[in-house]
């Protein structure tokens, strides 16, 4: 197997995450495209440990679902506390909390 | 040298004769009102009883052997660090003593005195606490053994000084009067600190034995400076020329004040402090010399100044400035003329306190008027104040037998020793006092009452005349009784030696033109105020009597050389301190706090910018770390 | 052997947080708490004082040492020589003074509770005991930064109008000076290991390190910079009017009779003993410094109108002769600052409290222009602001004339001339301490004041005892030269300076 595959659809993945969240507005979608940018971060850790023979990245992929399972629980209770209260899951919206 | 011998007997209570007064002051300033009943009583005892102490003393004195006489008593270690030793410590010598004595005596007079004067003031506890504190500090003054500890004395009588100038501190003037003293007081500690600095790095010491057992050894050069920077000293608690501005406005203090502090003690220190440093005068020949330049120029300073004032205490003042010009002068001709200096003290210190306490009295029964205008004719209705003040006027003329004439007639005799320039000018001086004395006479006693009708001259009580009388008895009989029974010269020999010169002219010549010239000015005198009614409000004079008035510009140049610049320079270091070194500060803070008020508008509140920057930033580093790992 | 020094420390921590702890509905008994805590460590801080041996050849006494973080070489280490036990003393001696003084400086009305004050008293107290006490540089260095917490709540919580601004500015001054304090340390450290092979923060390892002479200047200016702030020294000073003029009397007079201390206390244990060549290269600087402030700080309190700021100022000119008595390095000059540090804390303590006991009576205002005539309606408040006038003037015969006097005449010892100009200062002393008494308590009775009642008990008998030590240390210092001299001997060793020696005895001529 050739790791440049899966490191060159790894940061496919990535831009496709960072495009999305920066052009989308929708905070669903965002979040979504977060995930996908951890998930291609995930994709690299897991190509790195397997080509270097160590465990490393798979113990550290793991932690990041754990994290980002976390993280999910807390965003989307943020966004839907934010929707019921809006009415509007724009991401542009809620500015107040600026300088 | 001489060896300081151990205190015994009656000397071992040394200590005491400064602490019983001290007592006193503690008692009545602590006390508060409680003391108020009794308070002045206890003050009154405390001197008197420094004053019989000092009498035992006198006599065990006189019964040592003239070797023997300097009694040393060391209390215990002061300041020390270093190589420096001060020791609190005490030193009674012949000169100490006959100050002792003038300072209890004449102390203890006018605190019976005060009695009288200051029984409606509801603060006289205060009053005579802050006299006593005043014997204390002169006491301690007159009987340190070394420089430092006399400097705790000479700022203690400054500051006794400045407390009673501005006793009736209500009076704004009174509260400026004692500012100004302290303040140009203090110009004059400079030098004593100084002296005392450079005597510690000369000798190693600061005790006067050492540091006259050692002056031959120092170069003249040195000496001069201690020489110079003593004389600055002398100059401020002394009000010579030029720190003399402050005397005049001191009389704003009581009468009794005026007596015993600015006439009979605390304003001799100075001549005191020259007399004591004999050691180092007699080598440093230019600094003697500016001695008795500074001297002579006071003896006409206070003079002219005396001689124009309406107000009667501040003519005394002129008159005592003068008086203690001579004291000063005859301490800077050397030898010939220490003992003299201190001769001329101590009778001048009875004639004036004598004085001071007539004018007082004429005052107390004249609502405390104080214009010699507004006097006149009061010989009859002031029998005995007006008696024990001619003693007093002939005393200070110098009209034989009385005191002062036994002592100006040796400063005199002393100054033709040297040279004839400097003696004619102490007799010209001595014609002034004739004018000037003659003059406040003849304005309060002779001529036309010329009081406004609500004042009622009256004698004043018998606690206040009977000072009086004796300071008079004083006036007429101490001149001869120390000159020929207290044998002054052989006296004070050891402590400030004696030498006497030839004279150009015989001592009966001397003494006749003296007094001739001294007559023609009383003749003056009393055909300027005594043969013509005298106008209630003052003529415009000549200029020399304007300048007078105006204490000869005394004031005025102190105002223009030091006070306004002062205040300027104090007005622009407070400019430059808010709008620069703090302006500094400010300017600093002001330039975080701005920049950061514009780096804050980058946290604009919408996340995907804050999205973007993260992606910048990682961009950055990803590019930063490729480029790295390339080169 | 008894800790002393950490029972010391610990007494006013334990008793700051029980005050802490106490109702807040209670203050009486808050203050009633902090008077008795703060007057047993008094009383221990006498106990231990009484124990002090002058003439022991040790460094410190009352040593005590544990490890604290020993891979960084850094310890728990106290003790005292005569210069820390007598700030110690001094620190001791003003806080329940201060306590008793304030006692009703803080109400329900402050920004803070009645308690909260009290507890940081109490707080600051351990810390200015630790912070004179610290033998290990790491140990100094975090309760020197560590006194900075208490000192702000009490000025931007309990002071005046200006408060937080004054707060703020006191706090950024002494970071910035205790950041480079803080380089400065670590570049130490680094060098120790260097030289030694180990690195250390132990204050006596420290001392008589050889290092290269530019990286002990280096070293030297971060340390002085952070000393020159706290002391403060020309023109590090514009923080201290305003703090001053914020703080409630009782923190001013802790801020300036005690913390301040701990700047010149930092120059002649620190700076002097570690950097003894740099300290030489630069004292001609900061002599300069030193005299520059003396009559720049007296000519500027020449004309305020601001009682506390008046005050600030003198401080600043009395911390130039302090300074300079430190930097011309001389046995008496030496001991002369460190008897004018005790000199100076009582005498500002006098200054402030009888201001603050003034204020009170004027509606708060502490502006010059608003008194006058005092002394009519108040003679023993009059009386006892004469008392502090004169002890900051230097009276002979006070112990602040003691102090100012060693430190003049040894620097006249070393450099003529400086010590010359340095004597002029007593006249522009005198002058606006005396237009001070002249304006504020003489004349007629200013009409605001009618009525104003005069020094009650508990005023007085807060007063007394700095009267008294004033006067007693002023004829009898040897209690405090006795435990100074041999710790002054100890630096000048250290540091191999020499006194001049009297002309006479060598060539016979004068200097």
């Amino acid at each position: 197997m050739n790791p440049a595959n899966y490191v060159i659809l790894s940061a496919i993945l990535f831009s496709l995450g960072a495009i999305g969240v920066l052009v989308r507005r929708n905070a669903i979608i965002v979040f979504m495209s977060v995930e996908l940018m951890l998930n291609a971060a995930n994709l690299a850790f897991v190509a790195f440990a397997r080509t270097n023979g160590n465990l490393d990245g798979q113990v550290v992929a793991f932690f990041v679902m754990v994290v980002a399972a976390a993280e999910v629980v807390v965003g989307l209770a943020i966004i839907v506390t934010i929707f019921r209260s809006r009415r509007s899951a724009s991401i542009d919206e809620p500015n107040l909390l600026k300088y | 040298m001489i060896e300081l011998m151990p205190a015994s007997g009656v000397f071992s209570l040394i200590w005491v004769l400064i602490a019983l007064p001290l007592l006193g002051a503690g008692v009545l300033l602590l006390g508060g009102r409680r003391t108020n009943s009794w308070g002045p009583y206890l003050g009154v005892l405390t001197v008197v009883g420094s004053a019989v102490l000092a009498v035992f003393m006198l006599l065990a004195m006189m019964g040592q052997p003239a070797n023997e006489r300097s009694i040393g008593q060391t209390v215990f270690s002061w300041v020390f660090a270093g190589n420096l030793e001060v020791d609190m410590a005490f030193q009674l010598d012949q000169l100490s003593m006959v100050f002792v004595l003038l300072i209890t005596i004449v102390g203890s007079l006018i605190h019976i005195y005060s009695i009288g004067y200051m029984s409606h003031d509801a603060d006289k506890r205060k009053f005579f606490g802050y006299l006593n504190l005043f014997v204390a500090a002169m006491l301690l003054l007159v009987l340190a053994n070394n420089y430092l500890l006399l400097y705790v004395g000479w700022e203690g009588v400054g500051l006794a000084s400045y407390l009673l100038i501005g006793f009736w501190q209500i009076k704004p003037t009174a509260a400026a009067a004692a500012k100004k003293a302290f303040i140009i007081n203090r110009v004059g500690d400079v030098g004593l600190s100084l002296a005392i600095m450079v005597m510690f790095a000369t000798f190693g010491s600061v005790s006067f034995s050492d540091v006259f057992g050692q002056a031959s050894a120092a170069s003249e050069g040195t000496l001069t400076a201690i020489g110079l920077l003593l004389l600055l000293a002398a100059c401020g608690k002394s009000a010579q020329f030029p720190l003399q501005a402050w005397l005049l406005d001191a009389m704003e203090g009581p009468t009794p004040v005026s007596a015993l502090i600015h006439a009979a003690t605390m304003v001799t220190a100075g001549v005191y402090l020259i007399v004591r440093s004999n050691a180092i005068f007699d080598r440093a020949v230019w600094a003697a010399a500016a001695v008795v330049l500074v001297g002579l120029i006071t003896i006409f300073m206070g003079a002219i100044i005396g001689s124009a004032k309406d107000d009667i205490k501040k003519s005394l003042a002129g008159s005592t400035m003068s008086q203690i010009g001579y004291m000063i002068f005859a301490a800077g001709l050397g030898p010939i003329g220490y003992v003299f200096a201190i001769f001329h003290l101590l009778t001048h210190g009875v004639f004036k306190a004598g004085l001071f306490l007539g004018a007082g009295s004429v005052m107390h029964g004249m609502k405390d008027n104080v214009n010699m205008r507004r006097y006149g004719a009061l010989r009859g209705l002031m029998i005995i104040t007006f008696v024990t003040f001619m003693a007093g006027y002939l005393a200070i003329m110098g009209i034989p037998p009385f005191a002062g004439f036994w002592s100006k007639d040796e400063i005199i005799h002393a100054a033709f020793e040297r040279s004839w320039v400097i003696g004619a000018a102490a007799i010209l001086g001595a014609g002034i006092t004739g004018f000037y004395m003659t003059r406040m006479v003849v304005m309060t006693f002779f001529g036309k009452a010329r009081w406004e009708d609500d004042v009622h001259p009256h004698e004043s009580p018998a606690v206040m005349t009977i000072p009086l009388v004796i300071l008079a008895i004083g006036s007429t009989f101490l001149g001869m009784a120390l000159l020929f029974w207290g044998n002054i010269e052989t006296w004070l020999e050891p402590v400030v030696g004696f030498a006497s010169g030839p004279t150009p002219l015989s001592s009966i010549a001397l003494i006749a033109i003296t007094l001739v010239v001294v007559l023609i000015g009383a003749f003056i005198g009393w055909r300027q105020y005594g043969a013509k009614p005298v106008p209630i409000e003052a003529p415009r004079g000549n200029w020399l009597t304007r300048a007078a008035r105006r204490d000869l510009y005394g004031d005025d140049v102190n105002e223009v050389v030091i006070v306004k610049p002062s205040f300027a320079l104090a007005r622009w270091l407070n400019w430059f301190d808010s709008s620069w070194i703090d302006g500094v500060v400010g300017g600093v803070a002001a330039f975080v706090g701005g920049a950061a008020g514009r780096l804050r508008r980058t946290q604009s509140g919408f996340a995907r910018s804050y999205a973007l920057s993260m992606l910048g930033g990682a961009v950055l580093i990803a590019a930063a770390l490729v480029l790295v790992r390339l080169s | 052997m008894t800790p002393w020094l950490t029972i010391l420390a610990l007494v006013p921590l334990v008793g700051s947080v029980i005050v802490a702890l106490l109702p807040g509905s209670r203050p009486t008994l808050a203050k009633q708490f902090t008077l008795a805590v703060s007057l047993i460590t008094l009383a221990l801080t006498i106990l231990m004082a009484l124990q002090f041996n002058g003439a022991s050849t040790e460094p410190f006494q009352f040593v005590e040492s544990y490890s604290w973080i020993p891979a960084f070489g850094i310890s728990y280490s106290v003790g005292v020589d005569g210069i820390g036990l007598v700030l110690i003393a001094l620190a001791a001696t003003l806080v329940p003074i201060v306590v008793i003084a304030g006692w009703r400086d803080v109400d329900a009305n402050s920004g803070g509770s009645v308690k909260g004050y009290f507890a940081l008293i109490l707080a600051l107290e351990t810390l200015m005991i630790w912070v004179f006490a610290a033998t290990d540089l790491f140990m100094f260095y975090v309760f020197f930064e560590a006194m900075l917490i208490p000192v702000y709540f009490m000025i931007g919580r309990y002071g005046g109008p200006q408060r937080s601004y004054a707060a703020v500015k006191f706090l950024m001054y002494s970071l910035l000076g205790g950041l480079f304090m803080l380089a400065s340390m670590i570049g130490l450290y680094v060098v120790s290991a260097q030289v030694t092979g180990q690195g250390t923060f132990d204050y006596l390892s420290l001392v008589g390190l050889e290092m290269d002479p530019t990286a002990e200047r280096l070293l030297f200016l971060g340390f002085f910079f952070a000393f020159a702030i706290k002391a403060p020294l020309w023109p590090f000073h514009t923080w201290l009017p305003d703090a001053a003029s914020a703080a409630k009397p009782g923190t001013a007079v802790l801020l300036i009779g005690v913390l301040d201390k701990v700047g010149t206390f930092g120059m002649i244990r620190y700076c002097l003993p570690i950097f003894p060549a740099a300290s030489e290269f630069y004292a001609p600087v900061v002599i300069g410094m030193a005299l520059v402030g003396i009559f720049y700080g007296a000519y500027v309190a020449l004309n305020q109108n601001d009682m506390k700021r008046l005050f600030a100022y003198s401080s600043m000119s009395h911390f130039g002769f302090i300074a300079l008595g430190i930097f011309v390095f001389t046995t008496i000059a030496q001991s002369g600052s460190m008897v004018y540090m005790v000199a100076h804390g009582l005498s500002t303590a006098a200054l402030f409290l009888t201001a603050g006991f003034l204020m009170q009576r004027a509606n708060g205002s502490s502006l010059i222009s608003d008194f006058g005539g005092v002394n009519k309606a108040a003679p023993v408040l009059a009386g006892f602001f004469m008392f502090a006038a004169l002890s900051s003037l230097a009276l002979p015969g006070l112990v602040s004339f003691v102090g100012e006097f060693m430190v003049l005449l040894g620097t006249f010892q070393r450099y003529l001339i400086v010590g010359g100009v340095a004597t002029l200062g007593i006249v522009i002393t005198a002058a606006y301490v005396l237009r001070l008494y002249q304006k504020s308590m003489t004349g007629p009775l200013a009409p605001k004041l009618v009525g104003m009642p005069d020094l009650s008990g508990r005023e007085i008998l807060a007063l007394m005892p700095i009267v008294v030590l004033t006067l007693v240390l002023g004829l009898f210092p040897a209690p405090i030269l006795n435990v100074i001299n041999p710790a002054v001997d100890r630096v000048m060793t250290t540091i191999g300076a020499t006194d001049p020696t009297p002309t006479v005895s060598s060539d016979g001529s004068g200097q």
